[in-house]
């Protein structure tokens, strides 16, 4: 953060009020705090000074619309956040769905580059289940989108991503885990073989203004309605709530909670420190 | 009553960044604080990554009160110790909200401290303490800089006292803070805050 700039509530009203109208998407219920951050960073990134010049170049430039999209999503991520829920994932997640359906649908919603997807098809290859899979990845941001099909991870990255891998795995036995048997160093890439990603359709979906298009075994939406303000939250969920089927999983943010929403009566919690819940009504 | 900081009874909130070397300042302050101290305190200290439990409880030993790392959207609570969770940024939202990011790290930090000051400022106007401690990079000394400009009282540790000055230093630097005291003087301030506080809302 780099320039003194006050953005003002009424400022990024004018903001969202211009995207709706010009582009079709709702920012209006993105959460103020990250929001103005990321609208501060899209004006230092392209030297606009204030937030007029900004809303002039949405107005009269629609090829910059994607562009802002990327920059204003965010799209940090890593490959087994939290290993502590991967464990739990494969040890009696995963296995509970196949044991009663013999096959798995899952969702990622709000994929961004596809780190959590890797994790998913690595975690579901190792159990062998990877053809008993069927993965939709989706995201707001098309340019994330296209880099999470090519399957690859920043090199400067993978050490991190290891660690996470053999934290959740690792207590495991045998030969000593590392992810690099699943992977090609092309100079600063690590490129995934690509056959573990042949039950996964990568979409673009917006969360907020899309509508719900199938139903899943497993939703995964972790650390995306932190974006979102509560009113938001509610609505996304009750999407969310109806993309599963009854008995389903949803697993969020490890500093997420259903507790204040709505839709929590319909959900029962299945693990509470790594936020797994479970859909118990329709 | 005598008062040596002449502290108002304006402030809603206090925020406290630290990183390297103010473990021991923080327990310090945190176990004398008054049990029912009024205002709500945002903390964000420099932690490991990816090390998610084990933090508030050792912060809680010590503490007069408990110390909670809040969850996305968690209604602010008067009184309330709050803690940046592991891998998230912490921020203030309008609505007497927290709300939690995995944004980018700044200053090669999640939980970021200028994250928290500046969202705090942002919100809490001339109407928060801004407490920064001993540490070893720049992290902060932004969000000192903006709590300054929104009227609200800054404070930095002193370099002579931290263990790590480099923090201190950088927001020194950068703003001409109110006031810089050592531990046991901040702890007086938070007394006399804490007096001021409860006067106000009679």
């Amino acid at each position: 953060m780099s320039t003194e700039l006050d953005i003002e509530i009424t400022d990024i009203r004018r903001l969202t009020d211009l995207i709706k109208d010009k582009y079709g998407y709702d920012f209006k219920d993105y959460a103020m705090s990250s929001f103005r951050r990321r609208i501060k960073r899209v004006i230092d990134l392209y030297k606009f000074k204030t937030v007029d010049k900004l809303i002039q170049v949405l107005d009269t430039t629609p090829s910059f619309f994607e562009e802002f999209i990327s920059e204003i999503t965010v799209n940090v991520t890593e490959m087994f956040r939290d290993p502590t829920f991967w464990k739990v994932l494969k040890e009696q997640i995963i296995p509970n769905i196949i044991l009663n359906h013999d096959r798995i649908s899952i969702w990622h919603a709000g994929c961004s580059s596809g780190e959590e997807v890797l994790s998913m098809v690595i975690v579901l290859h190792e159990m062998g289940f990877l053809d008993k899979a069927k993965i939709i990845a989706t995201d707001i941001d098309t340019a994330i989108i296209n880099r999470a099909k090519t399957a690859s991870v920043s090199l400067k990255n993978m050490e991190l991503n290891n660690r996470n891998y053999i934290a959740a795995f690792g207590s495991e036995g045998g030969a000593a885990l590392n992810l690099k048997k699943y992977f090609r160093d092309i100079g600063q890439e690590c490129v995934f073989e690509k056959s573990l990603l042949q039950n996964v359709t990568y979409r673009k979906h917006d969360l907020v203004q899309g509508a719900v298009f199938s139903k899943f075994d497993l939703v995964l939406c972790r650390n995306v309605m932190i974006y979102f303000n509560q009113t938001l939250q509610n609505e996304v969920l009750t999407k969310l709530h109806e993309s599963m089927f009854k008995y389903g999983y949803l697993a969020i943010g490890s500093k997420e909670s259903l507790i204040w929403c709505d839709i929590a009566s319909k959900f029962i919690v299945v693990n509470n420190e790594e936020k797994i819940y479970k859909k118990i009504k329709d | 009553m005598f008062s040596k900081y002449k502290v108002s009874g304006k402030y809603k909130a206090v925020a406290i960044g630290g990183s390297a070397g103010s473990f021991q300042g923080i327990n310090k302050i945190l176990a004398e604080l008054p049990k029912d101290f009024p205002l709500p305190v945002f903390m964000c200290l420099h932690r490991l990554k990816h090390v998610r439990s084990g933090f508030t409880e050792a912060l809680s030993i010590k503490s007069s009160k408990p110390v909670i790392e809040p969850y996305d959207k968690e209604t602010i609570r008067r009184g309330q110790i709050y803690l940046a969770p592991a891998n998230y940024h912490m921020s203030i939202e309008l609505g007497n909200s927290i709300a939690l990011s995995t944004e980018e790290m700044e200053n090669n930090s999640r939980p970021a401290i200028d994250y928290t000051f500046e969202t705090a400022a942002y919100v809490f106007r001339d109407k928060l303490v801004g407490i920064l401690l001993s540490g070893a990079n720049k992290d902060g000394a932004y969000g000192m800089m903006r709590i300054k400009q929104k009227g609200g009282l800054t404070i930095v540790q002193d370099p002579e006292e931290s263990t790590i000055n480099a923090m201190p230093n950088a927001a020194l630097a950068q703003t001409k803070v109110d006031m810089i005291l050592k531990v046991d003087e901040i702890i007086e301030f938070l007394l006399e805050l804490d007096k001021a506080s409860k006067m106000a809302q009679l």
